[in-house]
């Protein structure tokens, strides 16, 4: 018995060696919050209290002493989102990615469940749902970002888990619906169609994971040959960094998944069980047995319709905050920053981004109380531990120039499907993400 | 390769297995440890018959280890692509077979006693 301890214990220092480094990436930036506290009276308000607001949270009090930190959240349940894979792929319960908000606040954050219902970046106030105005000094937009399945015609969360229709994204219990949807159409065949949306997403190799696993359960189950898996990408290609996106094609080939490009579903017909895509060629109806839906993802409204949002650009429609992509700063307001999903920088909409993000706007504010300039910049890494079957996957890290960057160069090959990249995912990632909720990684 | 410090390593490992449990088996190897060292102190040498089982028990250990590693992560040996994984599946029987070996090493002294001096 005592063996085994000491078995697993050793096995995994080498692996989670990894997985914090590599997984969600141990980040050059990411100082342990423990120097000498910084004294100071400010206000500091974080918008939302997911992986960045939490993270934040907790650093921000480890690192100042006096400050007041206000955290703004009516979510009683803090969600591990980069645990829906695993759920929707039977491999763990919904209750894997579910925790208490409240396990992860310190003590010293005065946090507050409610949304925000309006933000003056001028007059320095938030209001909240309950009506309370809130003053800042400094104030952190964290809010996430909304999935908008109202864009797909006929498409509510309702509908998820029945008529072959599954959406990994939604939340833990639809995860857990999305597996049963999947386990059904991989026991009795036909055809799986996945697809991602024109906007910008959180994970986007969470799609082609996904399809990824479909296949796998069919040729475990000895039904590859009643399945057709069909791909439908948004854009003229699976993935925005090339190298990676060449490496899916070749992947894809060699599995018989097939592919279009350039399609964007805008309507589901669960009846029928067709969904309708917005083609160059005008619109394209295409039956499914068993669809990944992923909806059109944007900031909240409160976001979108604030002074922070992008006023000009590509971004305009998906409300993202104007910020500084290297300092995550808002460009107008100099006391504002944006941190995790719903920061409006090309990259990062991660776990791992968070990881990196955080100790930025740390140095940052922390900085800026000084009266001193900030010194730490972020680069866009963002990590996707891209699985290829159940057992495997490629650890794929790269950054804002889609340059790969990977954390153990001639170890852990980016590009390969590796089973250690597979454990990262599976044993040692939460573990390096909870570590990072407290401030610690 | 990136900054990683061993408080934030500790950190880690307390959310894999909780601080209790981590910690319990920190002790454990220790504990281990101390008692391998100190039956080999109290002997002043090695059993050769002793350790003889322990090797016995090596292979026991190494499979062991590995099976309990593929239970865990819901993969088997058909899922190795790579050199690394080949690397750290035998870094895993390895310590597996250590650790077994030591401990069965020291079972046997700790429950046998010390060994009567006869020549």
């Amino acid at each position: 018995m005592h063996n085994t301890h000491v078995n697993r214990r050793n096995f995994l220092r080498l692996t989670a060696l990894g997985a914090g480094a590599a997984g969600i990436g141990t980040g050059s930036t990411a100082k342990p919050a423990s120097a000498a506290p910084v004294e100071t009276k400010a206000k500091f308000l974080i918008l939302g209290a997911g992986a960045a607001g939490t993270a934040l949270a907790n650093r921000l009090s480890d690192r100042l002493n006096g400050a007041e930190i206000t955290l703004l959240d009516p979510r009683q349940d803090h969600y591990y989102q980069p645990g829906y894979t695993l759920i929707a792929a039977g491999l763990k319960p919904s209750g894997y990615s579910v925790t208490k908000t409240s396990d992860w606040l310190p003590q010293s954050v005065n946090w507050i469940a409610e949304s925000a219902a309006e933000i003056d970046p001028d007059a320095k106030t938030v209001t909240t749902t309950g009506g309370t105005t809130l003053d800042y000094d400094y104030l952190v937009v964290a809010t996430g970002l909304k999935l908008d399945y109202e864009a797909i015609d006929g498409m509510s969360l309702d509908l998820i888990g029945t008529n072959g229709i599954g959406s990994v994204y939604a939340g833990p219990e639809f995860a857990a619906k999305t597996w049963a949807a999947m386990d059904r159409f991989t026991d009795e065949g036909g055809v799986g169609l996945f697809t991602r949306p024109a906007t910008e997403m959180k994970c986007a190799g969470a799609p082609l994971k996904y399809t990824f696993l479909t296949d796998d359960y069919a040729r475990r189950k000895g039904n590859r040959g009643k399945v057709e898996m069909l791909y439908a990408a948004d854009s003229g290609s699976f993935f925005s960094v090339p190298i990676v996106n060449e490496k899916v094609r070749m992947l894809y080939d060699e599995r018989g998944v097939k592919s279009v490009y350039d399609h964007v579903m805008t309507a589901i017909d669960p009846g029928r069980k067709v969904a309708t895509f917005q083609t160059p060629d005008g619109p394209r109806e295409i039956g499914f047995d068993f669809t990944n839906v992923i909806p059109p993802m944007r900031a909240h409204d409160v976001v979108k319709n604030s002074p922070l949002s992008w006023k000009t650009g590509k971004w305009v429609g998906e409300g993202w905050v104007e910020v500084d992509k290297t300092t995550l700063r808002h460009s107008r307001y100099s006391d504002v920053f944006a941190v995790g999903d719903v920061a409006g920088v090309p990259k990062g909409k991660t776990a791992a981004s968070v990881k990196w993000q955080v100790p930025v706007v740390e140095d940052h504010l922390v900085a800026q109380i000084q009266g001193k300039e900030g010194t730490q910049t972020y680069n866009g890494y963002t990590s996707c531990p891209l699985i290829t079957k159940i057992g495997r996957a490629m650890l794929v890290e790269f950054d804002y120039q889609n340059n790969l960057t990977p954390s153990f160069p001639g170890l852990i090959a980016p590009l390969e499907e590796l089973w250690v990249s597979w454990l990262m995912k599976e044993v040692a990632l939460k573990a390096t993400y909870n570590a990072m909720l407290r401030g610690r990684a | 390769m990136q900054e990683l410090t061993p408080g934030m390593m500790i950190a880690v490992f307390e959310e894999i297995f909780g601080p209790i449990v981590f910690w319990a088996m920190v002790a454990a190897a220790i504990a281990i440890t101390i008692a391998y060292f100190y039956v080999l102190i109290r002997d002043r040498s090695m059993s050769m018959r002793k350790f003889l089982l322990a090797q016995l028990s090596m292979p026991v250990g190494a499979v062991a280890a590995i099976w309990f590693v593929q239970v865990m992560t819901h993969s088997g040996i058909s899922d190795l692509g790579g050199p690394i994984d080949v690397i750290v599946y035998l870094a895993v029987g390895a310590v597996g077979a250590i650790g077994m070996a030591i401990l069965v090493y020291t079972l046997q002294s700790l429950i046998r006693g010390k060994p009567l001096q006869c020549w």
